[in-house]
């Protein structure tokens, strides 16, 4: 039957479908209405709900290799914007590697667009030969890729159960990062011995400037200008950005145009004024103010189950991703019984440095309400706390920066997950 | 035997490393596999393009360019291009306070967290000029000359009572402002291991 239905199909060939490649665009977009193709309706920027679904797609001729490629019109990745930042899907997302696309976004007055003809980085301050490089420049250096995360150091929101993965942590992303290692051009421009720091400077409209510690340049920054392989996005730095793999992500500044060596750090806005927190004196006494805060404590969360995601019971595969801006992920633990136990989950191999790790653990669920949450230890020994643990060692006026707690959903008996709001004010 | 063995093999590595001659030919190889000291890439950095875009200010006032402004002098350009976004006075707006309203133990008498605004966090005041005359206005970055951001700055200071508003401000004289939060900045204490900080 279904043999005699493939027989009677018109043997129509994609070449005489088209009428010549010509003029394939126009016939692409007209055949594509007229045959009610999704995909191709996604192509040419045509809503998916304007469309018919066809009813057995292997009755007709698929679509010809397109310039670029397309997310199916099926998945509805989003970020999710607000005037200055979008987040990550992480509810959404599988393996380790954001796609470019879904990258968190942070800015501090919008995104510039840079010319790469025009583009220049400058380097300069305590150095033996101030020196000024093309784009080209940068690209006959020897390059070097990592994959890491980039995480902001304020990336964590609560407040409400029906909040996902993406509205609480969602300013964390990973890819591919390729351009020369700093160390290269610190060694090209002689970095002088008294230089202990040095400033980034962005060339948008906030020109961005974060002082950086040189001993980080010589370990494992990178000058990158490239993403998951191919050029960066305009939203990631457009033509080129520090990378400072697991430090807090304001300082990999973006759209980079500046680097100046010197003894002291600048004490700039964005180091005094915001990306600092208060925190408890230690032995008591009137707070402090905690600066140059860079690393990136380990973290790790649930993305699956997690809001809004509806279960069943019977076997559950709790999924997430763990990470430390200290080096590797040793351990996760997951508990299923609202941290009275724990049990080691399964790191998907390899588990890089600095780097988003997936984790797994497979879980019969039995139907009854309960809370699940993980938790990571990192190969400094530091395990990821709750958020009392961190109030309590930091007072309660802390604010948001560099926030790393355990975060637990709840699942109703009808399968429902929330969010378990962990207020602290 | 075997020593004599490893000893040809380290100088093979050795020689290998330093000259390799490919097959059907004497042309000697540079190793592939080293970095050299300089690549010769880029151009020098003239001094022109240098003070074009070097714009920054350390708290030891390195970097502070030439020029002035007071408090007054402020006062008239903070109504004209802050105040929309900073409310009147920089008591708070779409785009947060930079005023103190209230002295800090006041406020944590009456249990209110204080604002966190130049007064009462910024250590240094150099950062306020620093950051007006790369980023503000919001809407029209760089805009200003220094006149206008040292008076803008003294405005600030001077609304923040940190500076005497009558005190003209220039390159020697704000590096001397003492911020009241400067004391309280301390570096980060976290190390990693099993500590919770």
């Amino acid at each position: 039957m279904k043999k005699n239905e493939t027989e009677r199909t018109p043997n129509v060939s994609r070449r005489s479908l088209l009428g010549g490649a010509a003029t394939a665009a126009v016939a692409l977009v007209q055949n594509a209405l007229a045959k009610g193709w999704p995909a191709m309706a996604v192509q040419v920027g045509i809503s998916q709900y304007e469309l018919k679904l066809l009813d057995d797609p292997t009755r007709v001729p698929g679509l010809p290799p397109g310039e670029v490629g397309t997310r199916s019109a099926f998945e509805k990745l989003v970020k999710k914007p607000s005037d200055i930042s979008s987040r990550s899907p992480l509810q959404d997302l599988h393996g380790i590697i954001t796609p470019s696309d879904l990258h968190f976004e942070r800015h501090h007055n919008g995104i510039p667009t840079v010319d790469p003809a025009r583009y220049e980085l400058t380097i300069h301050g305590l150095v033996h030969r101030p020196t000024v490089f093309s784009l080209a420049d940068l690209k006959r250096f020897p390059s070097v890729s990592r994959i890491a995360f980039l995480e902001c150091s304020g990336n964590f929101r609560t407040g409400k159960e029906t909040m996902s993965p993406q509205e609480i942590a969602g300013l964390t992303s990973q890819s591919e990062w390729t351009g020369v290692k700093l160390s290269t051009l610190f060694r090209e421009v002689g970095v002088k011995p008294s230089a202990t720091w040095f400033l980034a400077e962005g060339g948008d409209a906030a020109r961005m400037t974060r002082s950086i510690p040189v001993q980080k340049g010589f370990d494992d920054a990178l000058i990158a200008y490239a993403q998951n392989g191919e050029a960066l996005r305009p939203e990631q730095g457009y033509p080129v950005r520090l990378f400072l793999p697991g430090w807090e992500g304001n300082m990999s500044v973006k759209w980079l145009r500046r680097l100046e060596l010197g003894d002291a750090p600048w004490h700039t806005r964005e180091e005094t004024s915001k990306y600092t927190e208060p925190v408890r004196a230690p032995g008591g006494g009137p707070g402090k103010i905690r600066q140059f805060s860079f690393e990136m404590d380990a973290r790790s969360l649930i993305t699956y189950p997690a809001y809004p995601a509806q279960v069943e019971r019977g076997w559950i595969e709790i999924r997430g991703l763990a990470w430390s801006g200290r080096g590797k992920v040793v351990r996760v633990e997951v508990s299923t019984d609202a941290g009275r136990s724990w049990q080691v989950a399964e790191l998907q191999q390899p588990v890089l440095d600095k780097a988003h790790v997936r984790f797994r653990h497979l879980w019969r669920w039995d139907g009854a309400e309960t809370e699940i949450c993980s938790r990571v230890t990192d190969e400094t020994g530091y395990t990821q706390p709750t958020l009392k643990q961190l109030i309590d060692a930091r007072g309660p006026d802390t604010g948001g920066y560099h926030l790393n707690p355990i975060t637990p959903w709840v699942l109703k008996a009808d399968g429902r997950v929330f969010h378990k709001p962990q207020n602290w004010r | 035997m075997n020593r004599l063995i490893g000893l040809s093999c380290v100088m093979m590595v050795i020689l290998g490393g330093w000259v390799r001659h490919s097959p059907g030919t004497n042309s000697p190889i540079v190793p592939t596999d080293t970095i050299p000291g300089r690549f010769g890439f880029g151009r020098a950095a003239s001094a022109a393009h240098l003070t074009r875009l070097d714009s920054d200010v350390r708290p030891d006032g390195i970097g502070l360019p030439p020029g002035s402004g007071t408090a007054g002098q402020g006062a008239v350009l903070f109504r004209a291009k802050c105040a929309a976004c900073h409310g009147p006075g920089g008591t708070g707006g779409p785009n947060g306070a930079l005023v103190m309203t209230a002295p800090a133990d006041a406020l944590a008498l009456s249990g209110k967290r204080p604002e966190r605004v130049i007064g009462n966090y910024w250590p240094y005041a150099t950062t306020v000029f620093d950051y007006i005359r790369r980023a503000m206005p919001f809407n029209a970055p760089g805009s200003l000359i220094d006149d206008e951001v040292y008076a803008l700055t003294a405005y600030l200071l001077s609304a923040n009572k940190v500076m005497d508003s009558t005190m003209v401000l220039n390159a020697n004289t704000l590096p001397t402002i003492c911020m009241p939060a400067q004391h309280l900045f301390v570096p980060d204490d976290r190390r990693g291991g099993p500590e919770i900080r």
